[in-house]
Formats: structure tokens, C-alpha cells, sequence
């Protein structure tokens, strides 16, 4: 094992290992970041949702783009899978339906980091009991 | 880089694990390994989250969601509700008790709300036994910027700005402890960290050694770079058999890295970290008798002068500090004693842990700024008083506190507030009563643990605490009189200052405290011979209501020693020189004809 020599050692460390707590942290703060749910039922997985997930994930920490990644159940748009919805502070949540690999990552680089919309965007037809 | 997409904290502190936290580990693992997710989700076991009352909690992220009470058959549920299909486990949500609604994350809890992590600030968030997870969090960081900066007097200037005093108890500046130690002249140097937490209740440091072990050790480090000691020792009680693991476990990880042992980052400084074990004596946590103990001698205090920074183990300077004191200075150093300083009150600043306890609804270890009310603590973060009852007393300080009443409650938690008020800061355990708990048999609790734990060497602890013991015995036996009443003040007194070291000066305390506020329930004891709280069985007296008995004989037939009389069918009697005071007839009647009076 490597000894810890200076305090920039240290942090060479540190930068290394931050990454692995990210996750955790974020978790304190939820409110203030933006939230995507990658609906993840039999029909989602089926048209390929857990690879978008993946795509998103990576793509967030190319990028650092401070989001929580997490998956939700059927969101009811089976015939739109995959879908995958956004909530930025402070803001409605937009779902987008057919997110391909391909599309996840114009998602991240277009919607999460520039705000532009992409096409496929389904209409919020119904409401939430707790919202 | 990991992948992982959720991580599931499970509490390991002791609390939990005596619930099965190991086992929903394990079972967790086994679930995920199952169903080929390991690799997406990660199962940390972590310190104490400090709510022990709905243990064990099992915290997912990145969502936030805190489950409480959950039981190892509970993983499959959360498995394949919240990983596999996301959607949360109502059923296990923390139940708000007055809304009755479902709270999702801590975050919303009143239970966190007013709490301020900063000695805990690690504790339920990362794995104790993993180096890495430390350093993640700054670990270390404050030890390589004080051994960079290569000047002790600064990094002491700084915990004395910062205005640090000691947690275990007395509340002695941190600081000037230290620049005493430094001054001192000596060819070898020790830093003592004192775990030996021995208040009945009490249980922070406990946790935070459980919770976050790293963090004592790099400030044992720092504290011996400053004071010029190159070697640390902790005296544990034996009785932490999970916190000595985890202690031997960080410090053989930081001796790896090269954090301790010879030569540390590089520098002159080397620093070396020993456990040394006790065996659970009270009074080994004055730091007197804890440093004999520690040479192998008798665990008796001595007295001061001459102090420890000039004369302590193995006669050398020794700098002996709390636990909770220890997992301050990493964060006060990497984030400035201005900040630190903005916390608290004018005198008492920073943060204290208390574990709560007894008659509160949320049990627990929990973490507040200096200053905050008692009020605040108890109702807001403590939830009340258990099953609606009225709030009788809550005992701060532990043997060597005292009983604040209701008129106290706004108090603010500070070391010289709460002193004021006739208690003390204590090492931080906080018991709370209810109107069912009798004051004399609380004092009397309390004087039978000190009398236990008393060394022996001087008479007044040792002859006196056993005195006051028997007054208060003989009182709750109601044989007590007025001049009882007076002798137990007098005696008190007495004790408190002729003793030799803290434990008997502050051994009369409850007693003390209890007269001053419950002077109406020691009379009610001794010219009324009755309990008010129901309490004391000698007082205690069974009656049967002949309205209400309808002579089933249940009751004579139950009673272990034949003291109640009655025909069949007719009214029965307790012969209350015979009656023992057990309750088995009280128990059995079905007619509530049975009464206590």
C-alpha cells in the first residue's frame, strides 16, 4: 500500500475517493438538484431502459452534472418506453418518451446542461395525490 | 470509478446490531447477489444515525428514504419494491405520531430538524472499518495541514479561539489543556483519549468511536504533534467490545497508510496509538484514577496538584481529553475556529452529543448547538413525553447531575447555565422522567450507583454516600422522619466538600437537587408515609372496594402468601400485615375491585 506522504498526496486521494460518497452527499441535498427518473418496469427494461440509466449516469459524471439517477416504476406511457422523467429545482417535471442510448445522451448534453427541449416530450396527463 | 446506483446504509452502532442489523446486512447482500445486482447497489454498514428508538434504520440513497424498524424479512420487500421497481415501502416510513402521515427522509423528521452533526458528523454516513470512506470525507486533512504548517503554538492558538471545552463532563478549556502539556518539560510526552463513559444511560462515545473511529485517531495525532508526544493511548471499558474492534481495525488501516507509526507524512513526527482497557470502574474516568489504572495500579484518584499535563502517566506530561472533545478539533481545524466560534452560546461554544433516555418517545443519541432550550430538546427532537404522560424531571450530568424540573425547561444547554440551574453538563447522558418515577427512589437509584463505584480511599465518598443511601432507603421504606430529612442535607453537604476527587464531591447531587425540588414528595414520604408516584412498594397499600368484589376468590387463590381472607361469593379482605406488596392480586382481579391507595 501506498503511504500518504503530503497533504497533496492526500488529496490526490481524496479526489479519487470522493466520487464513491457522491451518491451519499447528493442524498442531503436532494431538493436543490435535479432529479431524473428512468421509468424501470418489464416493459421499460424490455425496450432497453437499464442502458439508458447507465448512459445517463455516465454521462452526468463526464460532465459533472450534480443529479440524482434513480428509477421509478411503470409511469403508464408503455407505448413511449423508454421513458425517462426530469425534475429540475424548482421547475415541472417533463417526462420524454423513446429515449434511446443515443437520445439519453442528447438529453444530458442538450436538456440536463442547456436547457433545450427534445422532441418526444408526453404531455403531463394526470395529477400526483401528493403533489 | 463505481457504478453503483443505489447505496442501502445499515446502522451497525451496538443498539442496532442487537436488533439484527448484521443479519439484514447479510441478508441484503445474499438478496442483491440473487438477483444479479450487486454490482448497482452498495451495502454500507455505518455508525449510529442516533434514532435507537425505531432501530434499525436503513437509510437508501440517492433518494434519502430512512426506513425505520426493519426487520432482516423486510429486505426482500425493499429489494423488490424500492431497487427493483421504485416505489417506496410505506409500511416502514417513519410515522409522523401526530399527523399519522408517512415522512420519507430524515430531512423532515423533527427528530433531525434541530440537530447539528458535527462530532457525528461522520457517524451513520460512512463505513467505519473503511479508511476510504474517511478520507472521502477530508480525513487526515487536518493532520497534514497542521504538520505542513509545522507550528504547534498556531494550531493550539486556533482550538483556543475556537473555544473548545471539554465534553466529558467539567467543560475545562481544550486549548489551554493543551498549551499547558506543551509547556511542560519532559523527555517523553503522552495524549491520553479517556472512552471510559461510565454514566448510567450514556452512550456517546460509544457511538462516535463505533460510528467514525478515524476521526479520534487523527486528532490524537494533531494533539501530540502540538504538545510534543509521540504517543497516544485510549482507555476503553472492555464492556465496548464492537468500538475496541473498530478502533484496532482503523489504527492498524492508518499505521498502513503511514498516518501513524514512525515518521508521519514524511515529517520528524512519529506517533503511535495504544488501547489500553478498562475495566468499567466509574471512577477511572477522572483522569487521575484513569492514568494509575492505565500504570496498572489501583483505579484511584489522586489529587491535583500535581495535574497531568505536569505529572501524569508514568510520571511524565500527559494530556488527557474526551472522545467527543477528540472529534471536534479535525473539523474545527479544516474549517476555521471563526466558524466553529459562530456556534453556541457566549461561553459554551460549538455542539454537544446527549444520549437521550427514559420516559421520551424518541430514544436516542442526538447532536445540538449549545444554547438550545431543554424544552426544544425534549418535545421537539425527543417527541414528548411516552404514552401522553406528564413531564416530571429530566436528569442531565448522569450520577453527578441533578434533577431540573418543569420551571427549567427553557433553560439553554450550556455548561454555566445549566449549573446555575443546580445541574450540571455531564458527559452528556439525559434521562428523562415521567409524574409515574418517585424522586426519592430516582436519588436513591443514583446514590446506590455511586456507593457502588466509589474507590474507597476517603471517608466522606466512602462512608457518606452509603449513609445517605440508607437514610433514602429507610425514608422509601416509610420509616423515614423530619431529622432524616435535615441530616440528609447536612451529610450532602459534607460529602460534596470534603471529598477527594469528582465523584464524591458531586455524588450528592441528585440528592441535593431532589430535596431542593421535590422537598413536597420526601414529606409526603415521611409524615404521610405514602408514595405520591406509586412508586415505593413498602408505601404501597392493596384494598379491595367492597362495592366492586363479588367474591370469585380469584385474588386469595392468587396471593403467595395467603393474605387475603373471604367467604365465596362474599367480600374479600387483605390482611395488610401479612401483604407483601407483590401486585398478584392485582393482576388477577377481573372486577377492578382491587385498588392501590
Amino acid at each position: 500500500m501506498d503511504k500518504i506522504r503530503s497533504l497533496a498526496d492526500l488529496k490526490k486521494k481524496r479526489e479519487e475517493l470522493q466520487s464513491a460518497l457522491k451518491l451519499r452527499e447528493q442524498g442531503e441535498n436532494t431538493e436543490n438538484l435535479i432529479q431524473v427518473k428512468v421509468a424501470m418496469a418489464t416493459c421499460g427494461i424490455a425496450a432497453g431502459a437499464k442502458q439508458v440509466m447507465e448512459v445517463i449516469i455516465n454521462e452526468c459524471n463526464k460532465r459533472g452534472i450534480q443529479a440524482v439517477v434513480t428509477q421509478t416504476g411503470c409511469m403508464g406511457y408503455c407505448y413511449a418506453e423508454p421513458t425517462v422523467e426530469v425534475k429540475k429545482p424548482g421547475e415541472d417535471p417533463v417526462v420524454f418518451g423513446y429515449i434511446t442510448p443515443v437520445k439519453a445522451e442528447e438529453l444530458v448534453t442538450k436538456y440536463l446542461l442547456g436547457n433545450e427541449l427534445l422532441d418526444g416530450i408526453i404531455p403531463v396527463n394526470y395529477g400526483k395525490v401528493d403533489q | 470509478m463505481s457504478n453503483f446506483k443505489y447505496h442501502i446504509l445499515v446502522c451497525g452502532g451496538t443498539g442496532c446490531r442487537a436488533s439484527h442489523s448484521d443479519q439484514i446486512i447479510a441478508n441484503f447482500n445474499q438478496l442483491l447477489a440473487d438477483k444479479g445486482l450487486s454490482k448497482d447497489v452498495q451495502v454500507v454498514t455505518t455508525g449510529c444515525f442516533g434514532f435507537c428508538e425505531k432501530g434499525p434504520i436503513v437509510k437508501m440513497l440517492p433518494d434519502n428514504t430512512f426506513y425505520t424498524s426493519v426487520k432482516p424479512e423486510d429486505c426482500r420487500e425493499i429489494i423488490e419494491e424500492h431497487i427493483v421497481k421504485g416505489r417506496k415501502v410505506n409500511r416502514l416510513l417513519y410515522l409522523n405520531p401526530e399527523t399519522k402521515e408517512h415522512i420519507e427522509d430524515s430531512k423532515h423528521m423533527g427528530f433531525y430538524q434541530k440537530q447539528l452533526r458535527v462530532a457525528l458528523r461522520n457517524c451513520g454516513f460512512i463505513d467505519p472499518e473503511n479508511i476510504d470512506e474517511y478520507f472521502a470525507r477530508d480525513g487526515y486533512a487536518a493532520l497534514a495541514q497542521v504538520l505542513e504548517q509545522n507550528d504547534p503554538k498556531a494550531t493550539i492558538e486556533i482550538i483556543k479561539k475556537a473555544g473548545l471545552r471539554g465534553r466529558g463532563g467539567a467543560g475545562f478549556p481544550t486549548g489551554l489543556k493543551w498549551e499547558l502539556a506543551a509547556k511542560s518539560e519532559g523527555d517523553e510526552k503522552y495524549v491520553v483519549c479517556n472512552a471510559d463513559e461510565g454514566d448510567p444511560g450514556a452512550f456517546m462515545d460509544r457511538s462516535i468511536l463505533e460510528g467514525d473511529p478515524h476521526t479520534v485517531l487523527e486528532a490524537m495525532a494533531i494533539n501530540g504533534f502540538c504538545i510534543g508526544a509521540s504517543k497516544g493511548l485510549i482507555y476503553i471499558r472492555a464492556e465496548y467490545p464492537l468500538a475496541i474492534r473498530r478502533l484496532q481495525i482503523a489504527i492498524k488501516q492508518a499505521t498502513e497508510y503511514g498516518l501513524l507509526g514512525k515518521n508521519i507524512m514524511g515529517t520528524d513526527f512519529s506517533f503511535t496509538i495504544e488501547l489500553k482497557y478498562g475495566a468499567g470502574a466509574f471512577v477511572c474516568g477522572e483522569e487521575t484514577a484513569l492514568i494509575h489504572s492505565m500504570e496498572g495500579n489501583r483505579g484511584e484518584p489522586t489529587f491535583k496538584p500535581p495535574f497531568p499535563a505536569q505529572q501524569g502517566y508514568l510520571k511524565k506530561p500527559t494530556n488527557v481529553n474526551n472522545v467527543e472533545t477528540y472529534a471536534n478539533i479535525p473539523v474545527i481545524l479544516l474549517k476555521g475556529w471563526e466558524w466553529f466560534s459562530s456556534i453556541g452560546t457566549e461561553k459554551s461554544k460549538g455542539t454537544k452529543v446527549f444520549a437521550l433516555a427514559g420516559k421520551i418517545n424518541n430514544v436516542g443519541l442526538i447532536e445540538v448547538p449549545m444554547g438550545i432550550t431543554l424544552r426544544e430538546v425534549i418535545y421537539e427532537i425527543g417527541g414528548g413525553i411516552k404514552d401522553g404522560k406528564k413531564f416530571k424531571a429530566v436528569q442531565t450530568g448522569g450520577p453527578s447531575g441533578g434533577c431540573l424540573t418543569e420551571k427549567f425547561l427553557d433553560t439553554p444547554i450550556d455548561y454555566d447555565s445549566l449549573l446555575a440551574a443546580g445541574s450540571m453538563m455531564g458527559s452528556g447522558g439525559m434521562i428523562v422522567m415521567d409524574e409515574d418515577d418517585c424522586m426519592v427512589s430516582v436519588a436513591r437509584f443514583y446514590l446506590d450507583f455511586t456507593v457502588e463505584e466509589s474507590c474507597g480511599k476517603c471517608a466522606p465518598c466512602r462512608i457518606g454516600n452509603k449513609r445517605l443511601c440508607e437514610i433514602l432507603d429507610k425514608i422509601t421504606h416509610g420509616h423515614g422522619t423530619m431529622e432524616d430529612l435535615e441530616n440528609l442535607s447536612n451529610l450532602a453537604g459534607v460529602i460534596k466538600d470534603a471529598s477527594l476527587c469528582g465523584l464524591g464531591q458531586t455524588s450528592p447531587n441528585p440528592v441535593l437537587s431532589t430535596i431542593d425540588n421535590f422537598w413536597d414528595e420526601y414529606v409526603a414520604h415521611v409524615v404521610d408515609k405514602k408514595c405520591p408516584a406509586g412508586q415505593c412498594k413498602a408505601l404501597k397499600r392493596y384494598m379491595i372496594d367492597p362495592d366492586a368484589c363479588i367474591g370469585c376468590t380469584a385474588c386469595a387463590r392468587a396471593c403467595p402468601v395467603g393474605a387475603i381472607t373471604g367467604e365465596k361469593k362474599m367480600v374479600h379482605e387483605i390482611n395488610q400485615e401479612t401483604c407483601i406488596k407483590c401486585g398478584a392480586c392485582y393482576e388477577k382481579c377481573k372486577f377492578n375491585a382491587i385498588f392501590i391507595k
